[in-house]
């Protein structure tokens, strides 16, 4: 679905943040990336999103190479991003209009969706009404809608509550399930890419050479319960510790 | 009514004036609100019908064409750096001059005609409006942006999609205070040299020590000015409804 091979990148002449990097992710697989603040984690999702480009090597997406990725591939930013001057239905039908789909087709296409999605009645309403919650479905909604079957998503559930979190983290995994899309999961937050996850990333060195990668042991569905297995809190444990060696404070 | 207190101290300020003009006693000097609105009356048909068009159509000519090279001029620097580089800082020193002494240059241009009162109008509105818009198109944020071309959004898209509704509100900002200048641009255009309008006959009433009748002209202004003012803000709640809901 997605493959890094040998993907360097540096800002500038020196500052290099990526150094020979690969990975790949296969389809309908769920990865989060983990790693502490400035360990280029969003610098990864600009190369895969296409706002970047590689000094070296290649990207490539659902098996091509694809050196023009803009439009290819489905993102979440942090903050939801919504347009304050358009209602929920016009928000997430922006990706189809940019695509060229008439308004009416868009309309059609996502009304559905926006119920499926816990959005009814909110479709004539504006984002400055909306919970975070309902707001990060919405922008959700619209990343889907880019109709990329890789979707990206960059810590995504930092900003709101922690109890909002956790029915959100249920939800994603619900919908993810149903539509065997591929998620690229970006989060500090090792507990939660333990729960969603069949593989994490974690990025511990810099430049970034390699992905130390972790497969989740655990079967879906799961509970939250499952987190508390030994071998799970022992994993944890030794995520975190590689983690704190990272900080710099 | 939750305008209550500032219609108190506006009833109280007419009363002190209608109070301080009576006890003065010098009409021609200081006349008193109700020998103002008299006046206006006795001068209905003059005012109304005769110089308040003349004045409308040089305060709307001079904001149409404030309005339309204003607006061009701020998206050309909004989409050229070099254009922005070039122009902005001329743009805000342009406001060092004093652009009412400016007007009598204009009457040499272009005579008694309406063009030198325009003239006079398009020169003191032009800048709120360039301004507010020019910053409203660069007010955008640069993640937006970048989510915008995550979903293959041209430079068109993201310019009529995103640029111009975060613009829009800094537009209207630049319009409200650009149509009351355009008032005083036009009655001060009338002032050097005209044949009718509003301006133009509240001066000719100060030669003829005619105080009432220098100050229902005024009203008249004035009344523009709220008028046009009040369509402006209709016109943006209208738009930008999104705005107005909490």
């Amino acid at each position: 679905m997605l493959a890094f091979d040998n993907v360097s990148f540096s800002y500038g002449a020196d500052n290099k943040i990526i150094d020979g990097l690969s990975f790949n992710a296969r389809p309908g697989e769920f990865i989060s990336v983990v790693g502490v603040s400035g360990s280029g984690k969003s610098t990864i999702f600009r190369l895969i999103t296409g706002l970047d480009q590689p000094s070296s090597g290649t990207i490539s997406l659902t098996g091509h190479d694809a050196a023009e990725r803009l439009g290819k591939v489905g993102y979440m930013p942090q903050q939801d991003l919504l347009l304050p001057w358009r209602t929920i239905l016009e928000n997430a039908r922006l990706p189809l209009e940019i695509a060229g789909v008439d308004k009416k087709r868009a309309t059609d296409q996502v009304m559905p969706l926006l119920q499926e999605f816990g959005l009814t009645g909110t479709e004539d309403q504006y984002p400055s009404q909306l919970s975070g919650g309902m707001k990060q479905r919405v922008a959700f909604l619209r990343a889907l809608l880019s109709g990329s079957p890789l979707l990206l998503l960059d810590e995504p559930f930092s900003a709101l509550d922690a109890i909002t979190r956790l029915s959100m983290q249920e939800w994603l995994i619900q919908q993810w399930r149903k539509r065997q899309s591929t998620i690229l999961f970006i989060t500090h937050d090792v507990e939660e890419a333990l729960f969603l996850s069949d593989r994490i990333f974690l990025l511990t060195n810099k430049p970034i050479t390699e992905c130390q990668e972790i497969v989740v042991p655990l079967t879906r569905p799961r509970t939250r319960k499952d987190l508390h297995k030994p071998e799970l809190l022992a994993l944890k444990e030794q995520m975190l510790q590689k983690l704190q060696s990272e900080v710099i404070l | 009514m939750k305008n209550l207190s500032s219609l108190f101290i506006f009833v109280l300020i007419l009363s002190l004036w209608e109070l301080g003009a009576r006890w003065l006693d010098k009409a021609f000097i200081l006349p008193s609100p109700i020998q103002i609105l008299g006046r206006l009356w006795e001068l209905k048909e003059v005012l109304f019908l005769q110089h308040l068009p003349v004045t409308l159509l040089t305060i709307l000519i001079g904001l149409g064409i404030s309005i339309v090279s204003g607006t061009l001029i701020a998206v050309w620097m909004a989409a050229n750096p070099g254009i922005r580089k070039a122009f902005y800082p001329i743009l805000i020193a342009s406001q060092m001059i004093p652009v009412i002494a400016l007007a009598p240059i204009f009457v040499l241009w272009f005579g008694y005609t309406i063009w030198s009162k325009v003239a006079v109008a398009v020169l003191i509105t032009f800048f709120p409006i360039t301004v507010n818009t020019f910053d409203g198109l660069s007010a955008g944020s640069k993640e937006t942006k970048e989510l915008f071309l995550t979903m293959g959004a041209t430079k068109k898209d993201v310019f009529l999609k995103y640029d111009v509704p975060t613009a829009l509100p800094h537009f209207f900002s630049g319009l409200k205070v650009a149509v009351t200048l355009s008032v005083i641009g036009a009655a001060i255009g009338e002032w050097l040299g005209a044949q009718a309008g509003l301006g133009y006959f509240s001066r000719r009433m100060m030669t003829q020590f005619d105080g009432a009748g220098v100050f229902a002209p005024i009203l008249v202004l004035s009344l523009i000015g709220i008028a046009l003012f009040m369509t402006v803000t209709i016109l943006e709640n209208r738009l930008l409804k999104w705005r107005t809901l909490h």
